[in-house]
């Protein structure tokens, strides 16, 4: 709160500039956040203190005719809904008729029944498919090449890279079914170069199905994560790697004092990210493997889908897309506390930002 | 500045990385492209994407998704500026309650919402209608948006607002014919996520829409996938119909998509 309280207050500093409106895009103050605080201090005092008890003449009850449309809507779609979820999760109730109030069993089901545990142990190992891979990988192949800033075609490549977070996971579902497939291209390479042992119906494995599932979380996540890293080391001073290198640091020193610091703001955007998709992962699984063979492969999102609407088993569903809930509101505080946001913002430019003030 | 051999490990490691993105996605397109069924001749198949539009439905699929694209980013977007707006230019009473609770909104998952909605709307029979499948996608859209532009309106030029006033322009004037041109780049990146998740979203229509004539394209790609496992070359093609308008946007857009994800639009 105190950051925007700030905020606020430097405000007519970067008016003075004059180009603010227009070159700021969204988010909030991404490079302009850092300019802004440079500024020469153009604003004085009693200005600033006027702007800061906010703009002259604005009628303020008129504020909330402009937040309604948003606010009934968001009241209706998301805050009724998760606190019927939450009344829902109370009973026990097929869907039709008529439904029996058990307390907190349903919650005690979710880390019992080995079924629900189950789902939820695929999805900490789905973590490591999304997140922790695509991260490392993202992390060293961005600090490999980053010396390397002005590479021509760099735009282009970063384009293809990036390609697999837009496709529609219904057809990345498809893409990698076929993939996998016995007769499939996987299975074809596989014995081109003599590893017939290794070739498999991927999919239909009780042991690879959920790894193979796991992989094309990577594919998905791992551009996403080199193109942030990219980004986020893009903007480290060069002077920094220079002094560095006087002081005689090696690659790794130079990575794990100046790189790795740097782009903290970007590691917790890309963990939350990839974090959040592996906890949600539906589509992948409704479409590759329906949480076969056996349930090796389902998942806390697609066994919320099947006890609501195909087993009746509404009240157990709607604990565990309670508990769902919470892991995804854990995982974003816990992650944003390491990177050091305060709220869910855009976070990297705001931290720097920060560190500008703190000298 | 570079030397030569760390050059050519550069671009090694890119095109190695683009060759594992693009690769799955060419393999549908070139399926696609490939004889439905055995003992057709070689060449390209274009026919097969006829035939997925019309046999296979894909065409009433797409319009179904236009709809509720055209729905839920037209919604969320003028009532996201609007919330934005109040958020970031005034001041009220409850204005920080009211925009955390929305902040925490952004991370609810649809599997929290969908369990008891579908079975609300249903006691009120709206299930199966385009409202159920577009406003719940309209209220997630709302909550991030509303962030994203709280975001722009604090960074916007206060002299511009009143300029604005001193011309005599009023507070819906100023907003609509000041700040909004003035702050397209930021509604093009909201615009364009929005879209992205709508049109790719699975979950909500799956639950929502049970009569086909309401499927959307990803959805009704499972189902035909679901019916018809020996056609790929079908399957493929209706796959790449299904990804072919975010592909495009995409490619027109990059930038917002990049930046957009970049700056942590978490959904």
């Amino acid at each position: 709160m105190i950051i925007a309280e700030k905020e606020r207050v430097t405000l007519p500093q970067e008016t003075h500039s004059g180009r603010t409106g227009t070159s700021d895009e969204g988010g909030g103050g991404s490079s302009t956040g850092i300019r802004r605080r440079r500024g020469t201090g153009a604003g004085s005092p009693e200005r600033t203190r006027r702007r800061r008890s906010g703009p002259p003449g604005e009628p303020r009850n008129l504020a909330y005719l402009y937040i309604l449309p948003a606010v009934a809507v968001f009241a209706v779609f998301i805050g009724l809904p998760l606190i019927r979820t939450a009344t829902f999760s109370l009973y026990e109730w097929d869907g039709l008729g008529s439904s029996t109030w058990v307390g907190l069993a349903n919650f005690q089901d979710v880390f019992t029944d080995p079924q629900l545990r189950g789902a939820l142990t695929h999805a900490l190992v789905l973590i490591g498919f999304y997140a922790v891979v695509p991260v490392t990988l993202g992390l060293l192949l961005a600090a490999t090449m980053m010396r390397a800033r002005q590479m021509p075609g760099l735009a282009l490549f970063r384009v293809l890279i990036f390609l697999p977070q837009v496709v529609p996971m219904v057809v990345v579902g498809i893409a990698w079914r076929q993939i996998y497939q016995p007769e499939g291209p996987l299975n074809d390479l596989l014995r081109a170069v003599g590893l017939e042992s290794v070739a498999r119906p991927w999919l239909g494995d009780y042991t690879w199905a959920l790894p193979s599932v796991g992989l094309v979380g990577t594919w998905v996540g791992t551009g996403l994560c080199f193109v942030l890293f990219l980004a986020g080391m893009a903007k480290i001073p060069r002077e920094l790697y220079e002094a560095a290198k006087l002081d005689g640091a090696g690659a790794f020193r130079e990575f794990f004092s100046i790189t790795f610091p740097a782009v903290r703001g970007e590691l917790a955007v890309a963990l939350t990210l990839t974090v959040i998709a592996a906890l949600k992962t539906f589509d992948l699984v409704y479409v590759m493997t329906s949480g076969g063979p056996g349930k090796e492969t389902t998942v806390p999102s697609f066994e919320v889908y099947q006890r609501a609407f195909e087993f009746g088993q509404v009240g157990s569903a709607a604990a565990l897309a309670l508990v769902l809930t919470a892991m995804i509101f854990i995982v974003t505080l816990l992650v944003n506390r390491i990177g050091g946001r305060d709220d869910a913002a855009p976070g990297p430019a705001r931290r720097a930002a920060r560190k500008q003030e703190g000298r | 500045m570079i030397s030569r051999s760390e050059r050519v490990f550069n671009y090694a490691i890119l095109i190695a990385f683009a060759t594992i993105a693009l690769y799955p996605v060419l393999l549908i397109v070139s399926t696609a492209l490939s004889p439905d069924q055995i003992g057709d001749s070689g060449g390209l198949h274009f026919g097969n994407f006829a035939d997925a539009w019309d046999q296979g439905r894909f065409g009433s699929y797409m319009g179904t998704s236009v709809t509720v694209a055209v729905l839920v980013v037209g919604m969320a977007s003028i009532f996201s500026v609007m919330a934005g707006y109040a958020f970031g230019t005034m001041r009220f009473r409850g204005s920080e309650v009211i925009f955390y609770v929305i902040l925490l909104g952004i991370m609810v998952p649809a599997e929290a919402l969908v369990v008891a909605l579908y079975f609300d709307l249903r006691s009120v029979g709206l299930t199966n209608t385009l409202v159920a499948i577009v406003m719940p996608q309209v209220a997630q859209s709302v909550a991030f948006g509303t962030f994203w532009m709280r975001a722009y309106f604090r960074s916007s030029s206060r002299e511009v607002v009143e300029a604005a006033r001193l011309d005599g322009a009023g507070h819906w004037r100023t907003l609509w014919r000041v700040l909004v041109p003035m702050g397209r780049p930021a509604i093009t990146t909201m615009l364009v996520l929005m879209f992205m998740w709508t049109w790719n979203e699975f979950l909500i229509p799956l639950v929502m829409a049970t009569s086909e004539n309401l499927r959307t394209a990803p959805l009704g790609l499972a189902f035909f996938q679901g019916q018809y496992t020996a056609g790929t070359a079908l399957l493929a093609a209706g796959a790449t119909l299904v990804a072919l308008p975010v592909i495009i946007v995409y490619l027109f857009l990059q930038r917002h998509f990049i930046r957009g994800m970049v700056e942590g639009a978490v959904k």
